[in-house]
């Protein structure tokens, strides 16, 4: 039997641990964020990697870093020398895990290091206001520690709470529902110094919010029936029917799951790999939220199926960071799985059927739920996502063939194992067999989970979840697709509107180009960088969306967009890049009014205040001479 | 939108300016490596304010072509003029396009630039940052030029070619759309 996996939940849900003795106020000079000596830098290192974990040393390293930005609030220096000289690797390359991902910081963070979730929907509910709130309260400046040490507000991408927003995470941990009333109260706790678990409980209570059922959140199977099912009817016979059933990725793609699993069967080799894909990144996402909280036993049942079918030993769930909450009951949930020997040595008695699975924790990188970008996560590296071929069924994990599927998709194969193909057949369409689970929010009365037949319209979801004068319908989150009214009989299927489950309802109150700025400054943060399309054209797209936003905009700056957005679609490297201009595409020729509103009367206008950009300049020199200014002269220099 | 073509008057020559913003006269050089084309090319324009002439003054052009980015007053002034006087204006060379080489202090704030030459760089006399009023003042960030006017043409490249800038002359003045082969695109 194998050890438990080193686990964040040993480290308690206090604010940092230095905090606790109520004198020392941390400060540049004894934050240990600055001030961790060599000694206890290699005292804490020890510690971390005396904590066996079945993978190489070095694909730890992002877990070991999440775990020591939890102790200090930062990486500190010496942990990062003493890391590198242990693990066998540059120091460098520790400093570019540290500086890829997003919830690890160099520099320390405030001892309450409080995150916003910057969804469109966070910010319908009024997320901006009640974070500038927070932030007069507390005399703080967004993102920047205040100078006791105490805490930091800033922004992250989509939370995942998007049905019981506004969300933040306080110290990694989600707090939902936000309004006035529970930010005063924040606010108190943190100038009180409270260790966040004295918080009030029900702060931290994330309702699953299941508002339909249909056969997958139903039906019911009994722990380690699926493994029984396998062991009987043989990986073979399992396979197939899994093949039968017609069951499909529920990540967003739709690749044929058995087909994905016969590949990495079929291929020689002496390890191979199960990962599960629970980064539900995707803003306005949060179905996995629910499964990983309420269905997790059938998760890692269908885990451990795949497992026995492609003959793996070890299996990964990729956590997202902002799921942290849901750690500590996934792992005990593993545990009793251990316990009851339906993980471990000899599943369920069979000899040689050995399989155990570890939580792999995010950082808050959107690109890691990208497949491939996943797998460099799980080796430690940085998110970046990988050239294919070699796909992952063929050369995944660490070189080895390895299956990586969504929560959805093991939950729906566990169920397929015990109820048999014709389960999933009886609910769907031809092409899109089963139900789907759609995550609900916006302009809704009741957002929360749904799970539907595939083939259901839009219109009927829009009825079901109380939605009234719907201006527009975004599915599959930022990079999926705006649907306007007359599209609303459209369906949810792979045949039509092929989706992760987002849906994001949008009445005819709210401002369209709000939403396309929240999703172009999503994929701006979040492209990895590697290539230009994305890093450069996001950061164009995103700057001229500002420009339309501020009425600066011209015809000739919409022009603009749609040629950087057409080249992005078609030479970025992965899909974040293919999919970022989606919004601003669709919304350019679907709503053009948005646009063409707010441009500005001329035919040209600078992309910047040009004056303005003298000011820094004229402050050193202390000139206000003529030459000094630069008068704004838009029809010279509008000549097209 | 398709760029501009040029249309002239019968027999008569089309006036070409030139000049250089924030630039390294890299782009300038490249356009007299096209060598002894040059002497064609005096036959099929008329040369306008360039360096190449040394005339000042910018006056009603067919077409501008721009070496460098926007850094200072001067910069914003000089490009200005130009959108204002030429019909077709160009942006030649990456920092024309791009901002470029200059552009690389923008990851600096200007002030930390401007210590770091006339305060704190090593062997500065009589440390103290110019403030005089004939000193253009400089933008706190260098910008590509299609951000201050529009541009129709882009040509890429550091410094983009001659045979890159002969065949785009000849193109655009013989009214053609502008296509350039390979070789010309290719830029390791
Ligand atoms: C930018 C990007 C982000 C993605 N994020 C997720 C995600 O959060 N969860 C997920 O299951 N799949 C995500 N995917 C899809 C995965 O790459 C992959 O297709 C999926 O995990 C396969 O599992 P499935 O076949 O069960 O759907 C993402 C893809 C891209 C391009
Ligand atoms: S498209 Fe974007 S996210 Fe994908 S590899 Fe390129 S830069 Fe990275
Ligand atoms: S593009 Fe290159 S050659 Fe032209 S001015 Fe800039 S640095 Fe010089």
């Amino acid at each position: 039997m194998q050890e438990p996996p080193d686990s964040i939940q040993q480290i308690s849900l206090t604010a940092p641990p230095w905090t606790d003795d109520n004198e020392s106020i941390a400060t540049q000079e004894t934050h240990p964020g600055y001030a961790l000596q060599m000694h206890q830098a290699e005292s804490f290192i020890n510690e971390l990697l005396a904590r066996a974990d079945a993978r190489p040393a070095s694909g730890s390293l992002l877990q070991y870093l999440c775990l020591i930005q939890r102790q200090y609030s930062c990486i500190p220096e010496t942990t990062v020398h003493v890391l590198a000289e242990r693990l066998s690797i540059p120091a460098s390359q520790v400093f570019s895990v540290i500086d890829f991902y997003t919830f690890l910081h160099r520099t320390p963070r405030g001892d309450f290091d409080i995150l916003f979730s910057n969804n469109i929907t966070d910010r319908m509910l009024g997320s901006q206001a009640l974070f500038g709130r927070l932030c007069q309260i507390l005399h703080v400046e967004p993102g920047v520690p205040r100078a006791d040490g105490r805490v930091t507000v800033d922004w992250t991408s989509c939370t995942g709470l998007c049905d019981q927003g506004p969300g933040m995470l306080v110290n990694g941990i989600a707090v939902s529902s936000l309004d006035e009333k529970r930010i005063n109260e924040i606010a108190e706790q943190v100038e009180n110094k409270t260790p966040l678990k004295q918080w009030p409980a029900d702060w931290f209570e994330i309702k699953d919010n299941i508002q339909r059922r249909d056969i997958l959140l139903s039906d019911q199977i009994v722990n380690g029936s699926a493994i029984e099912a396998l062991i009987n009817k043989g990986a073979e016979n399992l396979l197939q029917a899994i093949e039968q059933s017609g069951l499909r990725g529920r990540g967003g793609a739709g690749f044929p799951t058995a087909k994905k699993w016969r590949f990495c069967r079929d291929t020689k080799a002496d390890d191979y790999y199960v990962v599960c894909n629970a980064d539900e990144g995707e803003p306005g996402t949060f179905k996995d939220r629910v499964l990983l909280n309420s269905y997790a036993d059938n998760l890692f049942e269908g885990m451990t199926v795949c497992a026995g079918i492609i003959g793996a030993k070890k299996g990964y769930l990729y956590l997202r960071g902002e799921y942290l909450y849901l750690r500590e009951a996934l792992e005990e949930t593993l545990q009793q799985r251990r316990q009851s020997g339906l993980l471990g040595n000899n599943i369920l008695g069979q000899e040689g059927f050995d399989f155990d699975i570890d939580i792999h924790l995010g950082a808050g990188a959107y690109i890691c739920g990208e497949e491939s970008a996943l797998l460099e996560s799980l080796e430690g590296k940085r998110g970046i996502p990988r050239k294919r071929p070699p796909y992952p069924v063929n050369q995944g994990l660490f070189g080895k063939p390895t299956v990586i599927n969504n929560v959805e998709t093991f939950i729906n194969a566990a169920k397929i194992a015990v109820f048999g193909a014709d389960w999933l057949r009886a609910a769907g369409t031809e092409q899109s067999a089963g139900t789907k689970l759609l995550s609900i929010s916006g302009d809704c009365e009741r957002p929360g989970i749904y799970e539907y037949p595939f083939g259901t319209s839009v219109s009927q979801i829009l009825a079901d979840c109380g939605a009234a004068d719907t201006q527009a319908v975004q599915v599959a989150g930022a990079a999926g697709t705006t649907l306007t009214a007359d599209a609303f009989e459209r369906s949810i299927c792979f045949e039509d509107l092929a989706t992760g489950g987002s849906f994001m309802v949008f009445n005819q109150q709210r401002e369209l180009l709000a939403m396309v700025k929240n999703f172009s400054d999503f994929f701006r943060h979040e492209s990895c960088g590697f290539c230009t399309p994305c890093r450069v054209g996001g950061a164009l797209i995103n700057d001229l969306v500002n420009k339309v936003m501020v009425g600066h905009a011209t015809q000739l700056d919409l022009e603009e967009m749609k040629n950087i957005g057409s080249l992005m679609q078609q030479a970025s490297h992965c899909g974040l890049g293919a999919t970022a201009p989606n919004a601003v595409l669709q919304t350019l020729e679907k709503f053009p009014d948005i646009y063409t509103a707010r441009l500005a009367n001329r035919s040209f206008e600078p992309a910047f205040d040009i004056d303005a950009a003298l000011a820094p300049s004229r402050k050193i020199t202390r000139r206000d001479d003529p030459g000094a200014h630069i008068a704004y002269e838009p029809e010279q220099s509008s000549k097209p | 939108m398709k760029p501009p073509v040029l249309t002239i008057e019968s027999g008569k020559k089309p006036r070409l300016a030139t000049a250089a913003l924030c630039g390294c006269f890299g782009c300038h050089m490249s356009l007299l490596d096209i060598d002894e084309r040059i002497l064609k090319l005096v036959d099929m324009v008329e040369f306008d304010r360039t360096p190449l002439t040394d005339i000042k003054t910018v006056g009603e052009c067919e077409i501008g072509l721009i070496e460098g980015g926007v850094a200072n007053t001067e910069n914003v002034e000089v490009l200005r003029d130009f959108r204002r006087h030429c019909k077709i204006l160009v942006a030649v060379g990456a920092c024309a396009v791009n901002g470029g080489v200059p552009a690389m202090r923008n990851q600096f704030d200007v002030q930390d630039c401007l210590e770091e030459v006339y305060l704190n760089g090593i062997g500065v006399v009589d440390p103290q940052i110019p403030d005089d009023p004939e000193i253009p003042l400089l933008l706190d960030k260098v910008h590509p030029i299609h951000e201050v006017v529009h541009i129709d043409y882009f040509l890429p490249g550091c410094p983009p070619s001659a045979d890159t800038l002969w065949t785009f002359l000849n193109e655009l003045i013989e009214g053609k759309e502008i296509s350039f082969p390979y070789s010309l695109i290719h830029y390791d």
